[in-house]
């Protein structure tokens, strides 16, 4: 026997507030440990989490280290929360390699381990709430052909080639295009690695390299400002650009035209499925390996909506 | 340290007691609050973990504040050395023994750099260490192309935090290696600072330079030796946080200084220089630790664990000195 158990069970004998907490475990509790938690993108997880908490009537907390590069802070803030013997647990791991003793920790305490985001290197959670990459890609697509009449010459600004958000945005977008729109080739496929400069240079060249370039996919944030701006110096017009996310400079391109729309994922989605997912993995129902998070697209028209403001982001 | 010896060792004496009994009446407090989370041995160890990286570069900041200096370089120096072991262990697949003495080697010479900009360049600490701290953020990032280096084949380096020697003599302590490590550095440090030329002299330089100085005692090449020190404990923090993550992360580590610095001071550390206490820097990194766990078992909102840390921190440093007037 743990000497430290004695010492617990005379305290919370002692203790009026740990019959409070005994009360209080009849509630089901999820700690949610997330990547960030001061940027806009996770406040919009947490408030997804904290709808759903009130809808399925369990309590959540959400924590996040202070910046993506903290990862022994992160760990410390799983293994809080594994202290708190919750029913279950949602976790976006910063390293997920890092992360794995944590977890071994968890399954053998038979707390069910939900991921969000992005996905863990390893089969301990049992779902993965996040943005399909592909289909919100495939998405840009349509709207590329809509926009350019369904024919002519696309291109892709990647923001890298090895992230699996990197490939499942340009995968979508160019197997769409393949599969759906016969009459638009896409010419070239470039990566900026999300930066704004680099992709500037990157439009002004496929410009220069394909006079007839009809319209430029960028598959994220950094990406599509680096387009409209490349664009924009080349003093090109009639280049159709669909951006991804959201954040201050894309919106104001939306707004002025340099950018015709983009695709944002739900972050509020990401956070409720979330919890949702954990509930349901309590009551023991089974739960696909990946849960779709959904995503929109939007435009100058639709931007102040209310369902689309709340997902778009500074 | 104008006060003399014999009153100073009970100024001493009751600052650590006052320091000590803050820290057991948190944990006091924690477990009454929430005693079937808080006083497990999971969490008990995982506070326990959660120190040992800010607790051995907290010791190795004591070093430097005792002198009237500052290191801002700790926490990316840290990283900085975490790094250089990736390259060597991971990379080179050179073996532990010799990856762990170039791991620390190369935080003493980043101090002692630190140290000679200093004396030599005569920059203030604060700006010295500041430019250390950009110029081997830069480079970790260089050397790493902005990517982790894992550690996953090197045979034995996660043990190094992770592993448990005490657990195989006493299965029911399943006290981590890194603990140990900790508690090693600081013992150590400790000698260090109260029964060796090098110590004596850091606090000496803290208490009075000048004096020091006119006494014939080489200040300079000292403050080199104090400030390489110092790396070299950081060379260990970057080895333990190595070992935790399996991995050398070379984006982290900036901020870890400001807390390093937080726990020297709740120790009763005076940043005038002259004054420190090991233990109560050791001390000090509990009550930060024990904190942030307990308030997180409590799940208070993030935002006001961090109102409540900044409060606490003023707290502490102002009893201290309210303590030190009366004396």
């Amino acid at each position: 026997m743990n000497p430290l158990n004695h010492w617990r069970g005379a305290l919370a004998a002692l203790s009026l507030a740990g019959l409070a907490g005994l009360s209080q475990a009849q509630e089901i509790y999820i700690p949610i440990i997330s990547k960030g938690f001061q940027h806009q993108f996770w406040q919009a997880v947490k408030s997804g989490a904290d709808q759903a908490a009130k809808d399925l009537k369990v309590r959540v907390s959400f924590e996040g280290p202070e910046t993506e590069q903290q990862v022994d802070k992160q760990l410390d803030m799983l293994s809080a929360a594994l202290a708190k013997k919750p029913r279950a647990i949602g976790l976006a791991a910063l390293d997920s390699k890092a992360a794995i003793p944590l977890l071994r920790r968890a399954q053998q305490a038979g707390i069910p381990v939900i991921a969000f985001d992005s996905g863990v290197d390893s089969d301990i959670p049992l779902t993965t709430a996040q943005t399909d990459s592909k289909a919100a890609a495939a998405l840009a697509a349509d709207k590329m052909a809509e926009k350019i009449g369904g024919a002519g010459q696309v291109a892709v600004i990647g923001h890298d080639q090895t992230s699996t958000t990197g490939t499942g945005r340009r995968d979508g977008f160019v197997e769409r295009i393949k599969s759906r729109y016969p009459n638009i080739q896409v010419v070239d496929v470039q990566y900026g690695g999300g930066d704004h400069l680099k992709s500037a240079e990157i439009a002004k060249t496929l410009v220069q390299a394909h006079p007839q370039l009809k319209g430029i996919f960028g598959t994220n944030e950094g990406s599509a400002i680096g387009a409209g701006r490349g664009i924009r110096e080349a003093k090109k017009t009639g280049v159709v650009i669909i951006g991804f996310d959201s954040g201050k400079a894309q919106k104001d391109m939306i707004r002025d035209g340099t950018i015709a729309g983009a695709i944002t994922q739900n972050p509020v989605g990401i956070g409720y499925r979330t919890v949702e997912a954990a509930v349901k993995a309590i009551k023991g129902e089974k739960l696909p390996k990946i849960i779709d998070t959904g995503f929109y697209y939007y435009d100058k028209s639709n931007m102040g909506d209310p369902k689309i403001a709340a997902v778009l982001y500074d | 340290m104008t006060s003399h010896p014999a009153s100073n060792w009970s100024a001493q004496a009751r600052q650590m007691l006052l320091a000590m009994a803050s820290l057991l009446a948190l944990v006091l407090v924690f477990s009454l609050l929430k005693p079937e989370a808080f006083m497990t041995t999971d969490n008990l160890i995982g506070v326990l973990q959660s120190t040992t990286v800010i607790g051995v570069l907290a010791i190795a900041s004591t070093f430097v504040i005792v002198t009237g200096g500052i290191d801002l370089s700790v926490g990316v120096l840290m990283t900085f050395c975490a790094v250089t072991g990736g390259v060597v262990m991971a990379e080179w697949r050179a073996p532990l023994w010799l990856g762990v003495p170039a791991t620390i080697g190369t935080g003493a010479l980043c101090g002692a750099l630190s140290g000679l900009a200093i004396t030599r360049l005569r920059v203030p600490p604060f700006i010295a260490t500041l430019g250390m701290m950009m110029l081997l953020k830069g480079l970790s990032l260089i050397i790493t192309r902005t990517k982790p280096i894992y550690f996953s084949d090197v045979e034995g380096f996660d043990q190094i935090a992770l592993g448990s020697w005490i657990e195989t003599w006493l299965p029911s302590l399943p006290l981590p290696n890194g603990v140990l490590i900790f508690a090693a550095v600081a013992v150590i440090s400790a000698v260090v600072l109260r029964k060796t030329v090098l110590g004596r002299y850091a606090l000496a330089i803290g208490s009075n330079e000048e004096a020091v100085r006119l006494s014939g005692v080489n200040v300079s090449r000292w403050k080199v030796l104090i400030y390489g020190f110092a790396g070299g404990i950081c060379g260990v923090a970057g080895l333990l946080i190595a070992s935790r993550l399996n991995s050398a992360q070379p984006a982290l580590g900036q901020g870890y200084e400001l807390d390093a610095i937080a726990a020297v001071v709740i120790g009763g550390t005076s940043l005038s220089g002259g004054v420190g206490s090991l233990l109560g820097t050791v001390i000090g990194a509990f009550i930060m630790s024990v904190l942030i766990n307990g308030l997180r078992i409590l799940s208070v909102a993030q935002e006001w664990q961090m109102v409540l840390t900044g409060a606490i921190i003023i707290l502490a440093v102002y009893t201290d000195k309210l303590r030190r007037q009366q004396d």
